[in-house]
């Protein structure tokens, strides 16, 4: 039965609440007649709502704590479902496969901006997945990834614009760009840890932005480059929905290019090298293990990605400002491998396109929508804390010898 | 006697005012096993992290020499993964596992050292880099096999008993192929049949080729299986000599046991 405590404890929530939301639910000042309309109705419905959703959201804790008490015998059992597919490889391929037709179909059977929206969503599932190599596989807190972004883009309209150089030719260089960046910037900062590494970062990331508002000879200030050229077919100019179209397949093609980079790499003695660098820095040291060098190479990496993204965003807008490149993209990507799931890639490409499609399929809710995201995103992370699907990592496992040995079978 | 193939002279480390390691010198021969001792708080792990560089020793030289080829090297100031490139490997006091990978994964990373593949291989997975793989994975099961922890193998490291984490220790530092290993405290924690295994493990390490340092409070450990024993007390060395020497030193028996013990 539910404990009698709960309940007070609900009672209590709510009547906080009512208390909290009274000032902009209950009041209303009408400015024209000059009077106060009191809507009382509004402070029962918050009271109501939030003892209900309080009620509600203790049972799920008490159920899901009352599941795993019982559940600590098998692994298999506990496993959840999304992960036991991605554990088998029978599941796995015809799945990817069936999701890459899809992508391949998308713009075929829904509209232009329909299309437009799912490429933006794509490119911040590469940006998503560029920086789990660093926050997700080789635990550096970085708050300032938006800059390689900026580094990207700025290099793409920079240089089409001065030297006239196409998309092609910028796209490895945008990336190698950034990476270089992403060096630089590691030498001094990578001996930090955790906090200290994220504050700085974060600084750097509004040094770059800073940079890019100011300095007026270099970027053009505040009012941002336009008229970048968008990308060419072998040559071929194309309509404005051809050339959607054309970026869209570009965006899907990065995506699959890089879910197999970072897969390789995480399985790699560059990957598991990463992986014991978040479990123990001395540890790693003493096993012989060059700890800046490592970190390097996953920062540079992940700055490698969002090089490229930004040269694919300036491609697609063919306009970039400052303004695109503030701390809350940042955050956004973050949130992105945090909601996701840290170190998992699927579990960032879930994140990925929930965090980017959702504020746009809740326009329907109008003035409410950012609320509902927001209200969305705090129930995500009370709910599943490790992310939508925590890390599938496939671990070593030894087949061989076993088999001839009598006392293990597995 | 040939050559030591590790030789500290004069090694000290401050902190701030306090002395920790005061003017220490030690030497080890190919094939040894040398114990170091003394009361909580002498400055033996102090000492062992000087030794691998996860401190650098406020004066002092460090000399390491290869046994394979002979070649002398002055470690002191390096970082603690060149040292360990360099051939001397360690253990930690608290144990230091990778908790969350697998066994058979914390011994793979004691390969990194001796292997070499980087983001090319990792994405490309050219021959090389599969032979690499496939090395690595032969000799990391070679190596939890000799310390007996073959059927572990896939086992989360976290979930292995507390001697078992202390030999997975062993073998990670096995791995990297060292000719010195230092061991701290590998007994600790551990009941007298596993402190029985871990003898006779380490006999077969050192007659394997690899000379051992550990720092051990267990005195039936230390008397039976090391050859010299160390003893330091306060961060100076007090003595040193072999079993019976150190056991009969009255310098060692005041710091263990106080002053009036000849009363």
């Amino acid at each position: 039965m539910f404990p009698v405590k709960e309940l007070k404890r609900s009672a209590l929530i709510s009547l906080w609440f009512a208390f909290l939301t009274f000032p902009i639910m209950v009041i209303k000042v009408n400015p024209i007649e000059r009077t106060v309309d009191w809507r009382w109705d509004n402070m029962y419905f918050v009271a109501i709502g939030s003892f209900v959703i309080s009620i509600l959201s203790k049972v799920y804790l008490i159920r899901k704590e009352r599941r795993s008490g019982r559940k600590k015998i098998s692994r298999a059992l506990t496993e959840p479902f999304m992960q036991r597919i991605l554990r088998e490889p029978r599941f796995l391929y015809p799945l990817s496969l069936a999701i890459l037709v899809f992508a391949i179909a998308f713009p075929y059977f829904f509209s232009t901006y329909q299309t437009n929206i799912m490429t933006t969503a794509l490119m911040y599932v590469v940006l998503g997945l560029g920086l789990n190599i660093v926050v997700g596989v080789a635990g550096l807190l970085d708050l300032g990834y938006v800059a390689f972004y900026a580094v990207g883009a700025y290099s793409y309209a920079l240089l089409n614009m001065h030297f006239n150089m196409g998309f092609w030719t910028v796209l490895p260089i945008g990336g190698l760009f950034a990476a270089f960046l992403g060096v630089l910037l590691g030498f001094p900062v990578l001996r930090l840890r955790g906090d200290y590494l994220a504050i700085v970062t974060l600084g750097f990331g509004e040094i770059i932005r800073l940079i890019l508002e100011n300095w007026n000879d270099f970027s053009q200030g505040p009012s941002g480059i336009a008229n970048i050229s968008r990308p060419s077919f072998f040559g071929m100019e194309m309509s404005f929905d051809g050339g959607i179209t054309y970026i869209y397949y570009l965006v899907v093609a990065l995506v699959v290019f890089t879910i197999f980079v970072v897969n390789r790499l995480q399985n790699s003695r560059l990957g598991r090298a990463w992986l014991a660098l978040r479990e123990d820095e001395i540890a790693c040291q003493a096993m012989g293990i060059d700890k800046t060098k490592t970190k390097l190479i996953a920062f540079s990496l992940g700055a490698f990605w969002a090089g490229l993204v930004g040269v694919i965003f300036a491609a697609k807008t063919t306009f970039v400002n400052p303004a695109s490149f503030t701390f809350l993209e940042s955050a956004i990507i973050l949130s992105i491998v945090v909601l996701g799931g840290m170190g998992s890639i699927v579990g960032v490409i879930f994140g990925a396109l929930i965090l980017i499609l959702m504020p746009e399929y809740l326009r329907a809710l109008s003035e409410y929508r950012m609320l509902a995201f927001g209200g969305i995103l705090v129930v995500m992370m009370v709910f599943k804390p490790d992310g939508i699907i925590s890390n599938v990592r496939r671990s070593y496992r030894f087949k061989k010898h076993i088999s001839h040995q009598t006392s293990d079978q597995s | 006697m040939s050559k030591a193939i590790l030789k500290v002279t004069g090694l000290t480390k401050n902190f701030g005012g306090i002395k920790a390691v005061d003017n220490v010198d030690l030497d080890i021969q190919q094939g040894e096993i040398v114990a170091l001792i003394g009361p909580n708080g002498a400055g033996k792990t102090t000492f062992f992290n000087c030794l691998t560089g996860i401190y650098s020793p406020s004066s002092g030289d460090i000399m390491l020499c290869n046994p394979k080829n002979g070649n002398e090297i002055t470690v002191n100031g390096m970082k603690p993964n060149k040292i360990t490139e360099k051939g001397m490997a360690r253990t930690f006091q608290n144990i230091r596992l990778f908790p969350t990978m697998s066994v058979l994964e914390n011994v793979m990373i004691g390969r990194h050292c001796r292997t070499k593949s980087l983001i090319f291989g990792a994405i490309f997975r050219n021959p090389a880099t599969r032979r690499e793989e496939e090395e690595i994975i032969e000799t990391s099961y070679g190596i939890l096999k000799k310390v007996g922890l073959h059927k572990e193998v896939n086992e989360e490291a976290r979930n292995l008993s507390y001697g078992a984490q202390r030999r997975l220790e062993i073998a990670r530092a096995l791995a990297t192929e060292p000719f010195l290993l230092l061991l701290d405290e590998p007994a600790a924690g551990m009941n007298p049949k596993e402190t029985e295994a871990l003898v006779s493990l380490i006999r077969k390490i050192c007659s394997e080729g690899h000379s051992i340092l550990l720092i051990e409070h267990d005195m039936k450990l230390v008397m039976s299986l090391s050859d010299r024993i160390f003893v330091m007390d306060y961060g100076k060395k007090i003595a040193q000599g072999t079993p019976e020497e150190v056991r009969s030193n009255p310098a060692v028996i005041k710091a263990y046991l106080g002053e009036d013990v000849d009363a």
